[in-house]
């Protein structure tokens, strides 16, 4: 279990995060949901070890992991898909696959072949630039090479971002398939409608505070989620 | 006749001083790949790697001189970039570059006062010192040799870049240092990895070039390293086979204008051409379009 206590960080001059605690049960799909700005993105880069907390703690099964560096967090089987996508442009669909594999030194063969059944658009595409590749694909690409760690916990940046209501569908069909093959999934997006349909347990984060939690299809129907997030 | 042999003659020297000029040339174009920063410092690597040669081989057979001279350059980048630009990583640029050029100043004090300033002689190398006759040319080994060693070098470097684990982590650190590290590459051995590659390629040019020019003084990094700097501006910084080709034109043009007789030009020459390449196509002949870090 991904567990985060009293969480502070500062980001850009600002108190991003402001003393938040939540949990991710193994095996589960968690949602931080919010407006831009709100700490989403802090939330998560911290977990990832990009930035340091002010206070506060992060434990995966009881580890500690507040103070270690990325790659460390990495090899625990915790990984983030960052916003943007952020594929290697010039590196091949392929190449992009093995970097994301990078911490490992057995064979690759099989996740390879794993990532390619989810997306068989990335087979196909195996040798082009990742550059070339249209935003969704390169979201599918950024996915597939965070698969390639082998994690148990993958955490995903706004994966709706910038694509096409339909191609989004897809992303979040996915995301729900990657979950039942066992990994824990935590999601923030904007797309608040999407991302409680899909996921066990929800958090609200307003500008660094976790204002409301509880289970996706609840807080659908709460009254202040509905006029804040989906514009109903 | 005598004078295509003139030519030719000068056409090998101008082949000779590009393979130095290239060997140098990439340790300041990876270092900008990666770090974005101008390494101020680099063509003072080269110089100390002449010290190194000079006062190893006063005391020891050259089997050890030389192999020790190459690990001690090596030592002695690595060692630059994290006493005086590790610190800076989350630094505004500027500030690393003033670091840089504050370390250079240091080198060459350092190097004036430890050897007085006396232009110190370099070490003869048997055999590549030695002269060759090939029909009217006469030539020595090492214009022959430095040529073919900076292309199997950079041969070398390309497929350790292109088709190894560390290259794939020194291109994906090059493009982006958050995502890289989010794959579990750690930025700062790939970043060590760089300036092992630059000071070692130094070194071999240090030993190449001195052995033409057999005094080390401790300026005497400036002007190789300057024309080194051109050659990777001029064939697109960042990139390595760019750097190459820039110096190989840059050496090769400097020689024919001395043949010409305008030894006087040859050196305004090399900064016309960067003025120009700046002006007229800033990223270079090979240069990465200038894509904006989102």
């Amino acid at each position: 279990m991904l567990k985060i206590e009293h969480l502070s960080v500062n980001y850009g001059g600002i108190e991003a995060v402001r003393d938040i605690s939540f949990e991710v049960e193994d095996g589960a799909i968690v949602t931080l949901i919010g407006a831009n700005g709100a700490g989403k993105s802090t939330t998560l880069r911290t977990i990832a070890g990009l930035l340091k907390p002010k206070q506060g703690s992060i434990t995966y099964n009881g580890e500690e992991l507040v103070g270690k560096s990325t790659n460390e967090i990495v090899s625990r089987g915790i990984t983030l898909v960052p916003e943007g996508r952020r594929v290697f442009p010039d590196m091949t669909v392929l190449e992009n696959l093995k970097i994301g594999a990078y911490l490992r030194k057995d064979n690759l063969d099989a996740d390879i072949r794993w990532v390619y059944d989810l997306f068989p658009r990335l087979e196909e595409r195996s040798w082009q630039a990742a550059g070339t590749l249209s935003g969704g694909e390169q979201q599918m690409l950024a996915v597939g090479r965070a698969l390639m760690s082998k994690p148990k916990v993958i955490m995903m940046d706004e994966p709706s971002l910038g694509l096409a209501p339909i191609i989004v569908q897809g992303i979040f069909e996915i995301i729900k398939e990657i979950n039942r093959q066992g990994v824990t999934v935590l999601l923030i997006e904007q797309n608040a409608n999407m991302a409680l349909h899909t996921a066990d347990f929800a958090y609200v984060l307003e500008t660094g505070r976790i204002t409301m939690s509880g289970p996706g299809n609840d807080l659908l129907k709460d009254e202040r989620i509905k006029k804040a997030y989906l514009g109903k | 006749m005598d004078n295509l042999t003139y030519y030719i003659q000068q056409l090998l020297t101008g082949l000779t001083v590009g393979g130095q000029y290239a060997l140098i040339a990439i340790g300041y174009t990876m270092v900008y790949g990666i770090l974005r920063l101008i390494n101020f410092a680099h063509g003072d690597i080269f110089m100390a790697a002449g010290f190194f040669m000079v006062y190893m081989s006063a005391t020891m057979p050259l089997y050890v001189s030389l192999p020790l001279t190459l690990l001690l350059t090596v030592i002695l980048g690595v060692a630059v970039e994290r006493i005086a630009y590790k610190p800076l990583r989350q630094a505004p640029r500027m500030s690393i570059m003033i670091s840089a050029i504050g370390v250079s100043y240091l080198l060459q004090n350092f190097a004036t006062y430890y050897t007085g300033g006396l232009p110190r002689p370099y070490p003869k190398i048997p055999l590549i010192g030695d002269v060759i006759v090939i029909g009217n040319v006469t030539t020595s080994w090492i214009t022959i040799l430095t040529p073919i060693l900076t292309l199997a070098l950079v041969i070398g470097l390309v497929m350790l870049i292109k088709y190894t684990k560390v290259g794939m982590a020194m291109r994906a650190v090059s493009r982006d240092f958050e995502t890289a590290q989010l794959m579990g590459i750690k930025i700062n051995n790939v970043i060590s990895m760089t300036f092992v590659i630059g000071s070692f390629l130094a070194a071999v040019a240090s030993v190449l070039f001195f052995s033409k020019y057999p005094t080390v003084t401790p300026t005497i990094g400036a002007m190789p390293g300057l024309k080194a700097f051109v050659a990777a501006v001029f064939g697109g910084i960042g990139s390595v086979p760019g750097a190459v080709v820039g110096a190989f034109v840059i050496g090769i043009c400097e020689n024919i204008i001395k043949a010409m007789g305008y030894t006087t030009f040859s050196d305004a020459f090399t900064f016309v051409l960067l003025i120009l390449v700046l002006i007229f196509k800033p990223t270079g002949l090979f240069g990465e379009k200038s894509t904006e870090k989102v």
